[in-house]
């Protein structure tokens, strides 16, 4: 099996699935484009997340990782479920697969938009430097974990980078950011053009 | 827990008399049919009879049959060597756009070398026009490779038309027949073609017997040099258990073939028809006829297909995905794509395929399982909920 057993129980059994309608914050990323889409809705009370509810589309992975953030997250202050990383969620989740890393583990990301999203709310012309930063953009260098195709490290700058084993350079796509095979045409994540 | 196993394209379970005939080759006739001993011979005869199976499941002669190690490497050994064969005379390569990936990668990695392909789009139900083939031919075309049938999507290809064209212009043609072979009948006179792929795993031979027919006349530069096996065109010492696997698994299928078909079918439409009556948003990918007897594939809207195929697998079914999420490389379905189909619609996919052991009874257990299945996918995806709201204004 290519999950561990606690993936597996929350992919069958996930917590907290759902929407909140009167939520006080709502994060999302991703897009079905890319594979995987990650909806958080969170009520918050006293400065904790008193409620917690999510949507998944994407695969065991992304179903495992949203379900595993929202129980880290529930009750905890905002300040703690902040400081909540993909990382350690799939730390949390005993590991993922090197090539779900990058793609389903952004969870933590969901949870986060929606925490940005309830400060923007109770504090209009506050500008939060929290709720300033930008959405999840994949322009981290330390993000581009391996290689899509053999899971090998991936080597070189930012914009571009390649894999040594399969001898492919892979580049951002301008649209998604996503890093796709330089060869193709278009991006393999959203089908933007790529620029030769 | 009882399985139903309905993942016929990944690989088939071996027929128990096809390993019954290996089994000697792998204890007692141990020897290299290239000796002149009698140890050596023993294993010979086999080999050459296993031989003639195979011909005669295609309507080939003997002599017209490479053994090979795998499908992939017939189509590689195809592709390329039939390319660099003609390279004196030209350097294009027509392929469909739903190839598999070894004979699409097997025709990038000849960019190397200076070649160059073209790839010819399919319409909707992942079938390729014949004129769309026509049209890209050039004087510079040294190798056109169409599939007899797509395993993804099930389409049968229209590759006698093909043949028939390309034998016009003098091109010579290849197919990869891996996904058909066993399931359709095929005469290789009748289909025109110069060289075809199968392997047994296909159909209940054992993994490692594959073979590729070469049309005698066609031109190879063979991929591995080394002795005189397989006359010059594949070295290396026969594996002479899967040949003769190979053999006995293509002699049942010849002698079994039309039944299995008819039982298929019988069975594929149970499935079809029960699944696009009972779950809504779900498209039938490929055509509803001219589609291989024992295929059915779809993509379920709102659900994503490595979440399908983990849900059936708890069920104690197992099937296969073209989702971009179930592959490794994380990328969709080059199929789907090619068929129109936009990227999270072929998120969805779900492939079910056949075995010969297949029952009426494991069908309506799916039947009874999948759409249990999606509603719990949909109530956690939120294009699901947004496509609801959509609806309600």
């Amino acid at each position: 099996m290519i999950y561990s057993d606690k993936v597996m129980d929350h992919f069958a059994n996930p917590r907290n699935v759902g929407t909140l309608p009167d939520a006080d914050g709502v994060g999302q990323v991703g897009n079905p484009v890319c594979g995987d889409m990650m909806a958080f809705y969170i009520k918050v009370k006293d400065d904790r997340l008193s409620d917690i509810k999510f949507q998944t589309f994407g695969c065991g992975a992304a179903i495992a990782v949203s379900s595993m953030v929202s129980e880290m997250a529930l009750g905890k202050t905002l300040d703690e479920a902040m400081a909540i990383t993909n990382d350690k969620v799939a730390e949390e989740l005993g590991g993922l697969p090197k090539n779900k890393m990058h793609c389903s583990n952004l969870g933590a990301d969901a949870l986060h938009e929606a925490i940005k999203d309830f400060r923007r709310k109770s504090a209009p012309g506050v500008r939060d430097a929290a709720a300033a930063a930008p959405a999840h953009v994949h322009d981290e260098h330390e993000e581009i974990c391996s290689c899509p195709y053999c899971e090998g490290p991936l080597e070189g700058l930012k914009e571009v980078c390649s894999c040594r084993h399969c001898d492919i350079d892979f580049v951002e796509c301008p649209e998604c950011r996503k890093y796709t095979n330089k060869a193709d045409a278009a991006c393999s994540s959203c089908g933007a053009k790529i620029a030769k | 827990m009882r399985r139903i196993y309905l993942d016929h394209i990944a690989a088939t379970p071996l027929h128990p008399d096809a390993l019954a005939a290996m089994l000697p080759f792998l204890r007692e006739r141990f020897g290299n049919p290239q000796s002149l001993h009698s140890e050596g011979q023993t294993v010979l005869e086999a080999v050459e009879e296993a031989r003639g199976r195979v011909a005669r499941l295609i309507g080939a002669t003997a002599a017209e049959i490479i053994f090979t190690s795998s499908g992939s490497e017939s189509n590689n050994l195809a592709v390329k060597g039939m390319a660099l064969a003609g390279r004196a005379k030209g350097t294009h390569l027509v392929l469909s756009a739903v190839e598999h990936v070894s004979v699409l990668n097997a025709a990038k990695s000849l960019e190397k070398f200076g070649f160059r392909s073209t790839l010819v789009p399919v319409d909707r139900t992942g079938t390729v026009r014949p004129e769309s083939v026509e049209q890209a031919l050039t004087k510079d075309t040294v190798l056109v490779s169409v599939m007899l049938a797509n395993s993804e999507v099930g389409a049968i290809e229209p590759v006698a038309e093909i043949a028939k064209l390309c034998r016009a212009k003098g091109v010579p043609f290849h197919t990869d027949a891996v996904a058909a072979a066993g399931s359709l009948a095929i005469d290789v006179p009748a289909l025109g073609v110069d060289a075809l792929s199968l392997a047994g795993d296909q159909f209940y031979g054992p993994k490692g017997g594959a073979a590729l027919y070469l049309k005698k006349g066609t031109r190879l530069l063979p991929q591995i040099d080394g002795g005189i096996q397989e006359d010059g065109r594949r070295g290396g010492t026969e594996n002479a258990a899967a040949i003769v696997g190979l053999g006995k698994a293509a002699e049942i299928a010849l002698a079994r073939r039309a039944e299995r078909e008819a039982k298929a079918r019988a069975l594929r439409d149970r499935l079809i028809d029960g699944l696009t009556r009972r779950v809504d948003r779900i498209l039938l990918t490929g055509p509803r006829d001219g589609r291989l007897p024992h295929q059915a594939s779809f993509c379920v809207q709102f659900v994503e297909g490595e979440a399908m195929l983990l849900s059936l697998d708890m069920k104690g079914i197992a099937v296969s995905s073209g989702s971009a999420c179930s592959s490794k490389a994380l990328k969709a379905s080059h199929v789907l794509l090619a068929m129109g189909l936009d990227h999270a619609t072929a998120q969805g996919s779900v492939v079910f395929s056949l075995l010969e052991g297949t029952t009426a009874e494991d069908i309506d257990i799916v039947l009874e399982s999948f759409p249990p299945i999606i509603e719990r996918l949909r109530k956690m995806s939120p294009l699901y909920t947004a496509y609801l709201k959509e609806n309600s204004q």
